[in-house]
């Protein structure tokens, strides 16, 4: 064996031992950049603010650290006697302020643009209860609750001998999913029926507090259909863990017809429901 | 100059045994009754820690009913804030303030005594409402109505309880303040104080400002529970986003009532073994009257997603960012201070570095959370718990420790075993990190915080922080071992017990005489 293969194979060894924590999905180290433009903004933030940070700690920590290494009594240095420098000081205030205004421009952007309810084309009325979700499309007569799917909710007993993992989506699927029109602004109102809930959707960018006696405002603009999975976000109580939020986005024309077929009293269950029934006999059969 | 004027004589016909405790008036005592009392909350809230990580060991729940889940998330915070780390930082101040300017005692001493005596009743109240018919409160340490108003038996005795250790820290508050404004030796100018001692100072005031304002939240909820008010219900006019808004104008200042202390400790720490005075000693002081000024005009960012007006995120968002200036500012002038120095590393010395570099962590994560469209995203998940236990266990805790390594040897008269502190630090900074690192990865991935139980992608991450946990709680054992031997003996500590030590603590004897100060030093 030569040196060169040996070392290859101390790297893999080494790379291996590291990755073994994660070695399911290393996507799960950072914020989704989510299915709308809002969403792709706060993850730009993020990444800005983090970046920055990342940078001023190599600085930081950098100095530190050398100063660990090079200044020991052990190498038989003489302490300096210095205790303060008004530049310095002046220095590192001045350009912390001069990045914190960097900083809040983007942000104060973006926040203005999330700010903006208005120039809505639906508004769906979403209210949280212990333990699940109110969800009511206003002006169109649908409304439905939203559970925690059965298959969960069996497993989730404590000592319930079901592994988690056998269980699809265990913890964030629905018995019935929010289904919501690609490509067009949508507007929520958010309340809670009895203590405070908060609706998370983390590939729409959002969460909002659903409060009693309040309504609270936020809009979507979802780009790409699909379904995507959330969760309240404010402890309400035992069943906190255990009230998912799933958005299903259709395009246009299949949400018009999901929307009629629900309207005209339909089950409301979408080709790609999880528990869609296969045909009309077992429909009937429920 | 006269330090001691130890008199056995004196003592002749005080009480002996367990009366001694109960009725002392001696800030020595009495600092240790806080320690010894703050370190067995400190195990405790820990032990409910370790339940809320064994049930996240896997997806699932197999050892916790939710509810019970729900309190232990709330007893671990009441505990850790209110028994922990305040009564650490009350019981350095009691044994440390009055010999570092030079005082015979505090101010105030009995009082002193009755604000220690009211910890315990404090908590066995608190704490006897985990055995109450529908169980402690579940509600979050935060104890958001309408929730609040769903506990059972406990409510009114938990509120009770917090009346009792609030009064407690005021008391505690007012003796710290009256002690260093009137007992300073002579030639002590406050620009001449210990930093410790200013930042104590300062806590003190925020305290006195602050817990005031959480007994007027909580006597609210009482009322709105029990006397028809509806302060916070939205049925009657009231508003439960208005409890909020008090709640955190005492919550971010209480915040910093658990770091503004600490920051004194490191700045103690750090010039003794880097063998070099305190890089710019009068912009600490400044810096720290600004963080505990800009404390009071932040709380909102705690409420980020409640749906408060535009102005109004951009107000708070804009004010949270400025901590960051005072606040690099101590960091720079701490790694100025290291900055040509001549370091060692014993444990205190350990500890104060890991403090520099993983609160610096946690203040990082918090200018991120400052960002509030960001806020968004973060609020209320696994990021937030990894920032604020990065600033609240490597942060105050770290340097609580570091602050017990330091003076150890003035309290008991003994030389620490070094050996065990070096294994307890490197096994605490290390589990630590185990502990709350992927913490932020597992927010970010869109765990919702105070959940027993979650979906099967974060199952990776919450074993190795539960591991972590396991690690971290475990290596505080070694602590205790160390202490228990450190009390019974060890070598003999000089009165200045480290090379580089300064302040008039040292110029006493080791172990500090039950009595110093009768005459006071003179201060150059």
């Amino acid at each position: 064996m030569t040196a060169m293969t040996r070392l290859a194979q101390w790297v893999a060894m080494a790379a291996a031992l590291i990755a073994a924590p994660a070695s399911a999905d290393f996507s799960l180290l950072n914020m989704t950049q989510g299915v709308t433009e809002s969403s792709r903004d706060i993850y730009g933030l993020h990444m800005t603010i983090f970046t920055i940070t990342v940078v001023i700690g190599v600085g930081v920590f950098g100095a530190m650290f050398y100063s660990i290494f090079r200044h020991r009594k052990s190498r038989g240095v003489e302490p300096s006697k210095f205790h303060h420098s008004t530049t310095m000081e002046i220095v590192w205030t001045v350009i912390p302020l001069v990045i914190l205004v960097a900083m809040a421009v983007p942000a104060t952007q973006v926040l203005i643009d999330l700010d903006d309810t208005t120039n809505s084309e639906m508004t769906v009325e979403v209210t949280g209860y212990q333990w699940f979700w109110g969800y009511k499309y206003k002006g169109e007569d649908v409304q439905f609750l939203s559970r925690l799917d059965t298959d969960s909710d069996r497993a989730r007993r404590l000592d319930s001998g079901i592994q988690p993992a056998s269980v699809d989506n265990y913890l964030q699927n629905v018995d019935q999913r929010l289904v919501l029109p690609v490509d067009t602004r949508v507007r929520f109102q958010i309340t809670g029926a009895d203590v405070i809930h908060s609706w998370w959707m983390p590939d729409l960018g959002w969460k909002k507090d659903a409060i009693p006696g309040y309504v609270n405002e936020m809009w979507t603009e979802i780009e790409e259909p699909g379904v995507y999975r959330g969760r309240c976000a404010e402890l309400c109580g035992r069943d906190h863990g255990f009230m998912p939020v799933v958005v299903e986005a259709l395009p246009k024309a299949e949400f018009d017809e999901w929307l009629a077929n629900r309207q005209a009293g339909g089950t409301g269950m979408t080709a790609d429901s999880d528990e869609t029934p296969e045909t009309d006999g077992e429909l009937a059969a429920r | 100059m006269t330090a001691t004027t130890y008199d056995h004589a004196a003592h002749e016909g005080e009480p002996t045994g367990f009366k001694r405790w109960l009725v002392t008036t001696n800030h020595k005592d009495i600092g240790s009754m806080y320690l010894l009392f703050s370190l067995a909350m400190f195990l405790l809230g820990g032990a409910m820690a370790l339940v809320i990580r064994a049930e996240l060991f896997q997806p699932g729940l197999q050892i916790v009913d939710p509810y019970f889940f729900n309190q232990m998330t709330t007893m671990h915070a009441l505990v850790m804030i209110f028994g922990a780390v305040m009564p650490a930082f009350t019981g350095l101040a009691n044994w440390m303030i009055p010999l570092m300017v030079g005082a015979p005692d505090m101010a105030l001493p009995r009082m002193n005594n009755w604000s220690f005596w009211l910890l315990p009743f404090g908590f066995a109240v608190l704490l006897s409402t985990l055995f109450m018919p529908g169980g402690g409160p579940a509600g979050g340490w935060t104890m958001y109505p309408p929730l609040m108003l769903q506990t059972g038996t406990a409510f009114p005795f938990v509120i009770f309880a917090i009346h009792v250790l609030g009064i407690s820290s005021i008391m505690g508050s007012i003796n710290v303040i009256a002690t260093i404004l009137n007992m300073r030796a002579p030639g002590m100018s406050l620009m001449k104080m210990p930093l410790f001692v200013w930042t104590w100072l300062i806590t003190a005031y925020l305290m006195i400002a602050v817990m005031p304002v959480l007994a007027g939240a909580v006597t609210m909820l009482l009322t709105d529970q029990y006397f028809g008010t509806t302060f916070f219900s939205a049925a009657g006019g009231g508003d439960p986003v208005l409890y909020q808004h008090i709640f955190w104008f005492f919550g971010h200042p209480e915040v910093y009532i658990l770091i503004l202390p600490a920051f004194g400790i490191i700045s103690t720490i750090i010039p003794t073994f880097a063998r070099k005075p305190l890089f710019g000693y009068s912009s600490m002081v400044y810096a720290t009257a600004s963080i505990a000024f800009l404390s009071f005009i932040v709380w909102a960012h705690h409420m980020f997603t409640v749906g408060m007006p535009l102005a109004g995120e951009l107000f708070f968002m804009y004010s949270t960012m400025l901590i960051a200036v005072p606040t690099g500012v101590k960091v720079f002038n701490w790694v100025s201070t290291m900055w040509r120095g001549a370091m060692t590393f014993e444990a205190p010395m350990l500890f104060a570095l890991a403090f520099v570099f993983l609160f610096t962590i946690g203040g990082f994560s918090g200018l991120m959370l400052a960002i509030a469209p960001a806020d968004f995203q973060y609020h209320d998940t696994y990021f937030v718990v990894a920032h604020f236990h990065y600033v609240l266990v490597t942060g105050a805790v770290f340097a609580i420790l570091a602050a017990a390594y330091y003076w150890m040897p003035k309290w008991t008269g003994h030389m620490y075993s070094e050996r065990l502190a070096q294994w307890h630090f490197w096994m605490s900074v290390i589990f630590v990190n185990v502990l709350f690192f992927p913490q932020h990865f597992l927010g970010l991935a869109g765990m919702p915080r105070r959940i027993p139980d979650y979906s099967v992608q974060f199952a990776d991450w919450n074993m190795v922080s539960s591991i972590g946990g396991f690690g971290f709680g475990f290596a505080q054992l070694i602590f205790v071992w160390l202490l228990i031997k450190c009390i019974r003996g060890g070598q003999q500590a000089e009165a200045k017990a480290w090379e580089g030590a300064s302040g008039l603590e040292w110029d006493v004897p080791s172990p500090a005489p039950h009595h110093t100060f009768d005459t006071p030093p003179v201060v150059r």
